[in-house]
């Protein structure tokens, strides 16, 4: 049976503190993550071909080599060379750095799926090449790379939970920490797979909100 | 009617000895021509001429490799950004495919230009975009987006968005050759008003009874070189032996199919 006084005492509080916690590694890693493959995949379609290689080499390496190893480079091989992270820090940089690199594909692949005609006819208006990306494809693009964006920030939700490999105590850590302590890993691991499961259903929904205000009739089916 | 070439003193735009290589392969070979305001000349061709190359040289949507271009007399520098996007401001273009920004409404299509480029406050370019949209007939589709309007009515939209910049010169690559005869019609009467209303034209085209009701003079291209030019009424008399009376023939018996 339900063991009310244990969840009310001990596991809510716990996890609502980690709750916080990880809420603070998501949001910014998200919108920053974001940013940066915005910027990142519109470099790697329209920069100078030694910034698209960088860029394109950039995103295999990201891409390539597990997280988990992205955040022990970041948190325990910087401090070698001078660059001291807290956990925290080290955590939110890595997941910037890392859904960066997997929004700019979605990104990138968006740029190059727009009817390449319209580039000229805005060219033809007058339009400078930042303006035509600026308010021609990039509101296109963003529009085709929504779905798979939104997906890379639910993928982030979870994968936040490995902050704690940074000693960053979130939602899984305080789980964890709580769990040991009281010999109860059922109820407490499935009280935090809850609280993820809020999370992600709760960015699917604002996300799906986001993409139903932003549609066009007619948009992203044809081709 | 209008009068014959010689009655337009004025130059609009000139091309001289344009040459361009694409794919190591010569596409224009010195092309020159010159359109005087309110002239209307016709680039017909086999396919694979040149005709689309041509015009996109006009406003370096596509550098030419070789020669010089000239609004109203002044040369444009062909090396300056500024100075092409100005240029490109005063010289229309309407693509075979409409090339409608997918993403606006008709009303943005048209507007859009008019608030980012020349710089026009929101209220003005959108009450600009309903006036041009009304010229071509499209008054009730304003808030449509592309996907949801026929090929004719794209085709319109764009000669809408080209004209709210009041272009100087307006360069039409085959406009009516993606969409069916039926649809084809409304287009034709748009841009036969343009050309009542005394616009300068340049007009790629295969709708060979509408370029001779509508040019001052026929430009036949083929292999990147203007190889014939002349009045309608000269060049396609009947009996005058050339190229283009030939092609214009087989053209007619559908030998060239649809281009
Ligand atoms: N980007 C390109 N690279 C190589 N060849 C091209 C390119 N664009 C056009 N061409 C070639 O140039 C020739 C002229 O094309 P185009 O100007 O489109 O002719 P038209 O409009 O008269 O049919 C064609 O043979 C075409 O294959
Ligand atoms: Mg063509």
């Amino acid at each position: 049976m339900m063991d009310w006084p244990f969840y009310l005492d001990s596991v809510f509080p716990a996890l609502n503190r980690g709750l916080g916690v990880s809420l603070q590694l998501i949001v910014p890693s998200a919108l920053l993550g974001l940013a940066g493959g915005v910027l990142l995949g519109s470099l790697r379609v329209f920069g100078s071909p030694r910034l698209r290689r960088a860029g394109d080499m950039y995103t295999a390496v990201l891409r390539g080599v597990p997280l988990v190893i992205q955040l022990f480079i970041l948190y325990y091989v910087l401090p070698k060379i001078g660059l001291y992270l807290d956990g925290f820090s080290a955590a939110v940089l890595g997941f910037i750095l890392c859904s960066a690199a997997y929004h700019s594909e979605y990104v990138r692949g968006a740029f190059l799926s727009i009817r390449q005609g319209q580039l000229k006819a805005a060219q033809a208006l007058g339009f400078s090449p930042l303006q035509s990306i600026r308010f021609i494809l990039l509101p296109q693009a963003m529009r085709l790379a929504l779905p798979g964006c939104g997906n890379e920030i639910v993928y982030l939700i979870k994968y936040s939970s490995l902050a704690y490999m940074t000693t960053c105590v979130e939602l899984t850590g305080e789980a964890k920490v709580l769990a040991s302590r009281h010999w109860r890993y059922t109820e407490i691991f499935l009280a935090a797979g809850l609280y993820y499961l809020c999370l992600t259903s709760l960015a699917s929904f604002i996300l799906h909100k986001i993409e139903a205000r932003a549609h066009i009739p007619g948009f992203g089916r044809q081709k | 009617m209008n009068e014959k070439t010689g009655t337009f003193p004025e130059p609009a735009l000139r091309l001289e000895e344009i040459s361009k290589s694409l794919g190591g392969r010569l596409i224009l070979d010195a092309v020159s021509l010159d359109l005087r305001k309110g002239e209307r000349k016709v680039l017909i061709g086999p396919s694979g001429a040149g005709k689309s190359t041509l015009l996109q040289c006009v406003n370096c949507l596509v550098l030419p490799d070789r020669g010089r271009i000239f609004l109203k007399g002044e040369e444009l520098d062909q090396s300056d950004n500024r100075a092409l996007r100005l240029f490109r401001r005063r010289v229309g273009m309407i693509f075979q495919d409409f090339n409608l920004f997918d993403h606006l409404t008709a009303l943005g299509n048209v507007g859009i230009a008019l608030q980012k480029v020349r710089g026009l406050p929101k209220a003005e370019a959108e009450s600009r975009a309903v006036e041009e949209l009304a010229r071509v007939g499209l008054e009730g589709k304003a808030s449509m987006y592309p996907a949801e309007l026929s090929g004719g009515q794209k085709q319109r939209v764009a000669i809408a968005r080209a004209l709210a910049m009041d272009p100087e010169v307006i360069l039409l690559d085959e406009p009516t050759s993606a969409l069916d005869p039926e649809l084809a019609g409304e287009v034709l009467t748009v841009i036969r008003d343009l050309a009542d209303g005394g616009m300068t034209m340049l007009m790629a085209t295969h709708q060979m009874d509408f370029a001779l009701a509508l040019a001052d003079e026929i430009l036949f291209m083929e292999q990147g070189r203007i190889i014939e030019q002349g009045v309608p009424s000269l060049l396609l008399a009947p009996g005058s032996g050339t190229r283009t009376l030939d092609f214009c023939s087989r053209l007619a018996l559908g030998a060239e199919g649809r281009i």
